[in-house]
């Protein structure tokens, strides 16, 4: 019998969301229509819906991420769910206690939903396998960046922009630039766009920066920043992690804008309707030119407030299977 | 299918739902849909009822009673009333009432919109098995049926057509 996958039950329905690697395409569109009303429910007098009440979705961040979490959160009570915020690196794991401990512990303090943010990958995951062996699958996961690994929500609220701008992926070329070997994010969109049928990914990058056998994902890879941008429909700028400056991975900030910061300049190159997206939070000046981020080719604000309807698909999906 | 009820005709029935309206219902008063088949009808309102109605449309999905039994189904729509719901005269229309639970949910999802002065309801069929206390002020036809059947509302082109098959659950 064939290894089902964690995050789907039994009927094939979504129950955590851990990756989007090996979504079937049709449950990637269903969260995508489904975030779609709840856009709208921000222009109402009363922005809340009762889908969620009663039930208590708890954050549990054991990496900070002030954006992140807040999102989660304002998701979370615009449906009307209970949220409990745990910062979780300065509490239990000091005392010594496991990860699955205190997970079981908030099971039994009545948790219905845990959104996890965690710098090893794979933590998200271990959670969820823990939560379905031991006879609790009515207790959901939901990753919200797990190490290198994954942030599925992101990749989502990613193709939702895309496809609010672009109707479709059919006909995209899309390109993503900047550290892509440090991304969570870039993976995560890497695989929505191949499986909603994009037909040309880019990553555009210094070698240092991109995964070894990045061509396995399914993408182009460019060094040259001219090249891989010309005619985009779609260009997303990853953050340059100061940290990864020390590395040696890199000479300086200057020397990275200089060949991969995104410009008016080197945009122009792109089609004349390209979208810029950025997942924040931005470095002006190192990856992206603030005539650009503010520019009227951007969606990068737009891009934050989509993340909060996609997050209120996700949590109202996964908590009804 | 020996026991199948007779059948009213949609559009016939659409006809005598309009005419009970006309006169009774408020001259500004707002039709608002219950997707999909509420929608259908709300649409054909306005050019048979005289006044000036502003349209719209509502989901109830996010309001439904029964999410913790059979989760969110997909294709939920966008809820649009293009009209200041604060002191309005709406009317709610709905293609088949039952148990009343999809009009709580529309009467619940209208207040997260404003005000009201005045929700009113009309229906194309009232099969009757209320399970609320939730009356139509506008009716269209009754009709009897068993409960392991359920009354469906479809469109061809414009063209309504009612009717009665076996419930998949």
């Amino acid at each position: 019998m064939a290894m089902r996958n964690p995050q789907l039950n039994a009927s094939g329905e979504l129950t955590h969301l851990l990756t989007l690697e090996g979504l079937p395409p049709e449950v990637i569109r269903s969260i995508l229509d489904t975030a779609d009303p709840f856009v709208s429910i921000a222009e109402r007098e009363v922005k809340k819906v009762p889908l969620l009440r009663g039930k208590a979705v708890f954050n549990l961040f054991f990496e900070n991420s002030t954006r992140t979490r807040t999102t989660f959160e304002i998701a979370a009570k615009r449906l009307s769910a209970d949220v409990i915020n745990l910062n979780i690196g300065v509490s239990s794991t000091s005392k010594g206690e496991t990860l699955l401990d205190t997970i079981d512990n908030l099971v039994a303090m009545d948790a219905d939903i845990f959104v996890v943010r965690h710098s090893q990958s794979g933590a998200p995951h271990l959670i969820a396998a823990h939560l379905n062996a031991h006879d609790r699958s009515h207790v959901h996961v939901i990753n919200a960046g797990d190490g290198r690994h994954a942030h599925p929500t992101q990749g989502l609220l990613d193709l939702y922009t895309i496809r609010h701008y672009k109707k479709e992926f059919h006909n995209l070329t899309v390109a993503i630039v900047g550290d892509v070997l440090h991304s969570r994010v870039a993976r995560s969109l890497i695989h929505g766009l191949t499986t909603l049928g994009t037909p040309e990914v880019r990553v555009i990058g210094p070698q240092t920066l991109l995964p070894a056998k990045v061509e396995a994902m399914g993408v182009r890879v460019f060094h040259d920043m001219r090249e891989g941008l010309r005619g985009c429909d779609v260009v997303v700028m990853l953050r340059l992690q100061s940290e990864r400056m020390k590395g040696a991975l890199l000479p300086s900030a200057g020397e990275f804008f200089k060949h991969y910061g995104l410009t008016q300049e080197k945009l122009a190159v792109a089609k004349p309707d390209v979208i810029v997206m950025h997942p924040g939070p931005m470095n002006r000046g190192v990856e992206i030119d603030s005539a650009v981020a503010d520019g009227e080719r951007s969606v990068i604000l737009p891009q934050v407030t989509f993340g909060i309807a996609v997050r209120m698909a996700v949590m109202s999906i996964i908590a009804g299977n | 299918m020996t026991e199948a009820p007779q059948i009213p005709d949609a559009e016939a029935t659409l006809a005598a739902l309009a005419e009970r309206m006309r006169g009774a219902v408020a001259f500004d008063a707002a039709f608002v849909g219950i997707y999909s088949g509420g929608a259908w009808l709300a649409e054909r309102l306005p050019a048979l009822v005289p006044g000036n109605h502003p349209v719209g449309f509502i989901d109830v999905s996010f309001y439904r009673d029964d999410y913790s039994r059979t989760g969110l189904k997909p294709g939920v729509k966008r809820s649009a009333l293009p009209f200041d719901v604060d002191g309005a005269t709406i009317v709610l229309v709905d293609d088949v009432l039952y148990t009343g639970r999809s009009v709580r949910a529309a009467i619940n999802e209208l207040f997260d919109f404003g005000r009201p002065a005045h929700i009113e309801l009309a229906v194309l069929i009232d099969r009757g098995g209320r399970e609320l206390p939730i009356e139509p002020t506008y009716c269209g036809a009754r009709l009897a049926v068993a409960r392991d059947l359920s009354v469906v509302l479809s469109r061809d082109g414009q063209k309504l057509r009612l009717s009665v098959e076996k419930q998949a659950c």
